[in-house]
């Protein structure tokens, strides 16, 4: 079930088309990765969704009806330009986002408490903004954008400016709110966090969806049969079902070879053959990065 | 509607708390108050006393003139150049010297100082010298005082307003020191408190806070929000200044005037300017009666905030669509030279109330505020305010409207570089 999908949503700036009929389907309770390089479209779309701009063209629907414009106070936004007012107070500036949301004083009150005594911040109530770390205030805006309970949460590049250990703080929260039954979109450059977080991804390029599905789908699709494995004694030559694609010798004796099956062979053949001239140490299958099936895609896009 | 209520809260909040503000509510009143008391103060202070040699060659003037605290006289009978020497040797605030003059064309009386003498000083010489001279032309002529002084006419009108209430004493004065003031409020108020929106929406820009804001708050409501804040923060501080400033005001004003009181019963020099003064304020304040105070309040309180509204959006609209303050100014120009230039041309407009140029100025809404506030203590035809009030109205709605369609757009433009044809483009671009 989908919290969210969107129908041929096409968006133009003047005479350029920033998206072109994108459809994507977010499930719900998952972490959607929304991927693509500089210039992709991807803020455009987080803006649609936000409701900040509008779409030319195209519907959105949220909780399986068109989407209104009261639906916002389900959404929580964090994006990747952001900012807070350096004269507030902290205490107040969350007060304030939080009934923006339309949370009332008290329970937005109650909340914060509890968010920042969970992040060990609450000693920051009355510090002003400007005397902040930029780490520090990115904590300010994380509690902001997930304190009204939000069913979609909408990050964009939320660890840039966290040192390792609050970025896993972050990452630690934000699989807990999945547990916890919001949706999280996620946008972001950094592969090894899709990697780590996202069920479901789209990678958009030049304003068009040229991938989406569940990262396991997607990481089956492109793999390419190789295998990776480590044995004692040299196999010699193997027969025109698999192909070796590289060997490399370790020590006196032993190697790790990469081996493609090719004709549509199981792999079990590959381990029968290798069984019967080599002593196999390992066996694994090479499964492609999300980083090398980004790359790969974007460039065969650039190519064309 | 809650969310623009929010805003407002927000925007009035953080910026009475801020230092500054606290600071120039205290401190306006007292510019106020000293713009105020200062030249009175300056006028009646107990000044040091002032030696001054006389050197009268024409032997007319010998103890003619008059010794106060302030001034001394020392006639001296030197030769010029001798009394000269002597200025500059000993603490004299001055030598006058009148050479031997024809009463007819007294020419060559000079006065030398070693610094550049009082203007108080001279004038009062200059009084003294010319009675003296005209008193020996009376003498000369066999004409005594008394003669002369029935001669002397003594004319003043009266102005009386016909309108539908009956007929008003009117004048001319106080109508215009207040559509002077009235208009002059306007000006400061647009001015000061709509480079404050623009302040603030740029610094939303800059700080990167709108994305968060606008997420959760339609543009249109953060921009009326902040217009409507900080023109309730700028009502605030005219506020505080008013009660402040008429309260020190006439703190300084009653001191004054016991001062003036005692020094008419000691039957010391009363200075003939400060006599002028003391009827100026009394006429003003016999005649405030005959202003139709609720109707002048009524505009002022019309004609203010639309103003503001109008201008207010304008700002706004600017502040969306730069990055920073240097950016600003070359928007800011267009806006601000319908609102200098209404100011600027206010004397012709108190030339002839009544003219066209008054009557078109105070129909363009951008100028209308400022031109009508001059024009209304004078008396201005019922439908000629409808009407101005009305374009008013349909002014700030178009403004508003074409403020909030750059506005939406510019505040999520970054580092763009924008001219007028790409504001205009945003303005027909869909949302």
């Amino acid at each position: 079930m989908e919290l969210l999908f969107t129908e041929g949503i096409s968006k133009c700036f003047g005479n350029f088309w920033a998206l072109k009929n994108i459809n994507i389907r977010v499930p719900r309770e998952s972490i959607f990765g929304l991927l693509g390089p500089n210039g992709a479209g991807k803020t455009t779309l987080i803006r649609i969704i936000t409701q900040i701009i509008f779409a030319d063209e195209g519907e959105i629907f949220f909780e399986n009806r068109k989407m209104k414009p009261d639906d916002i106070s389900f959404i929580g936004y964090l994006p990747e330009e952001r900012g807070l007012y350096k004269k507030m107070k902290v205490g107040e500036h969350m007060i304030y986002l939080a009934r923006l949301k339309g949370l009332s004083s008290h329970d937005a009150k109650e909340r914060i408490k509890y968010w920042m005594d969970k992040f060990d911040i609450l000693s920051w109530w009355n510090k002003r903004i400007e005397d902040l770390s930029k780490g520090m205030q990115q904590k300010v805006q994380f509690i902001s954008t997930i304190l009204h309970e939000p069913r979609l949460i909408i990050l964009d590049e939320p660890f840039s400016g966290f040192d390792p250990i609050n970025a896993n703080l972050i990452k630690d929260e934000i699989l807990e709110l999945k547990k916890k039954g919001s949706t999280i979109i996620f946008s972001t450059h950094r592969m090894e966090s899709v990697e780590e977080l996202c069920d479901f991804i789209a990678l958009i390029h030049k304003s068009r969806v040229i991938l989406d599905g569940s990262k396991q789908d997607i990481k089956q699709k492109y793999k390419s049969d190789t295998f990776v494995i480590e044995h004692r004694n040299d196999f010699g030559d193997l027969d025109r079902n698999f192909s070796v694609i590289q060997k490399d010798r370790l020590e006196d004796n032993f190697y790790r070879s990469v081996i493609q099956i090719n004709n549509g062979k199981s792999r079990n053949t590959l381990l029968s053959v290798l069984i019967q001239k080599v002593e196999v140490h390992s066996f694994i299958e090479q499964v492609p990065s999300m980083n090398e099936i980004f790359i790969s895609q974007v460039n065969t896009i650039r190519n064309e | 509607m809650n969310k623009i209520l929010l805003v407002i809260q927000r925007e009035y909040l953080t910026r009475v708390r801020k230092k500054s503000f606290i600071i120039m509510s205290i401190i306006g009143p007292l510019l106020i108050a000293s713009l105020w008391a200062i030249p009175i103060w300056l006028a009646t202070r107990d000044t040091e006393q002032r030696t001054i040699d006389v050197v009268d060659e024409s032997g007319f003037f010998v103890d003619k003139f008059p010794e106060n605290e302030s001034l001394n006289f020392n006639y001296i009978n030197l030769d010029i150049a001798e009394a000269k020497k002597k200025l500059t040797d000993n603490n004299t605030y001055g030598l006058l010297y009148i050479p031997p003059i024809d009463i007819d064309n007294p020419r060559g009386i000079t006065f030398f100082s070693e610094t550049n003498p009082s203007i108080d000083v001279i004038g009062s010489l200059e009084r003294v010298l010319k009675n003296n001279i005209e008193e020996m032309k009376l003498v000369r002529s066999s004409i005594d005082r008394e003669t002369l002084e029935g001669l002397k006419a003594d004319v003043s009108i009266d102005t009386i307003n016909m309108t539908d209430a009956g007929e008003k004493a009117g004048s001319a004065g106080v109508a215009t020191v207040i559509g002077y003031i009235a208009a002059i409020m306007i000006y400061f108020f647009i001015f000061i408190y709509g480079i404050q929106i623009l302040r603030g929406v740029i610094e939303e820009k800059s700080s990167r806070i709108i994305e968060i804001i606008v997420s959760s708050v339609r543009p249109f409501q953060l921009m009326m929000g902040k217009i409507i804040g900080v023109g309730a923060v700028g009502l605030t501080q005219f506020l505080i200044w008013i009660f402040l400033g008429f309260g020190i005001t006439s703190v300084v004003g009653s001191y004054f005037n016991i001062n003036r009181n005692e020094t008419i019963v000691a039957g010391a020099h009363m200075n003939e300017a400060q006599d002028e003064n003391a009827e100026l304020v009394a006429e003003i304040f016999n005649s405030l009666e005959t202003i139709d105070i609720p109707l002048l309040l009524f505009a002022f309180l019309f004609y203010f905030l639309g103003a503001y509204l109008l201008y207010g959006s304008l700002f706004a609209a600017v502040g969306s669509a730069v990055d920073n303050d240097t950016d600003a100014q070359q928007f800011q120009l267009p806006i601000t030279i319908p609102l200098i230039f209404s100011l600027i041309v206010l004397s012709a407009v108190l030339r002839e109330p009544d003219g066209n140029f008054a009557f078109w100025l105070s129909m363009i809404p951008l100028t209308s505020p400022i031109t009508m506030m001059m024009r209304i203590p004078f008396g201005v035809p019922f439908w000629e305010v409808m009407l101005s009030m009305f374009l008013l109205i349909l002014g700030f709605i178009l403004s508003t409207w074409v403020a909030s369609r750059i506005y939406r757009i510019g505040i999520l433009m970054h580092g763009a570089k924008v001219n007028y044809r790409i504001l205009g483009k945003w303005l027909f671009m869909k949302n």
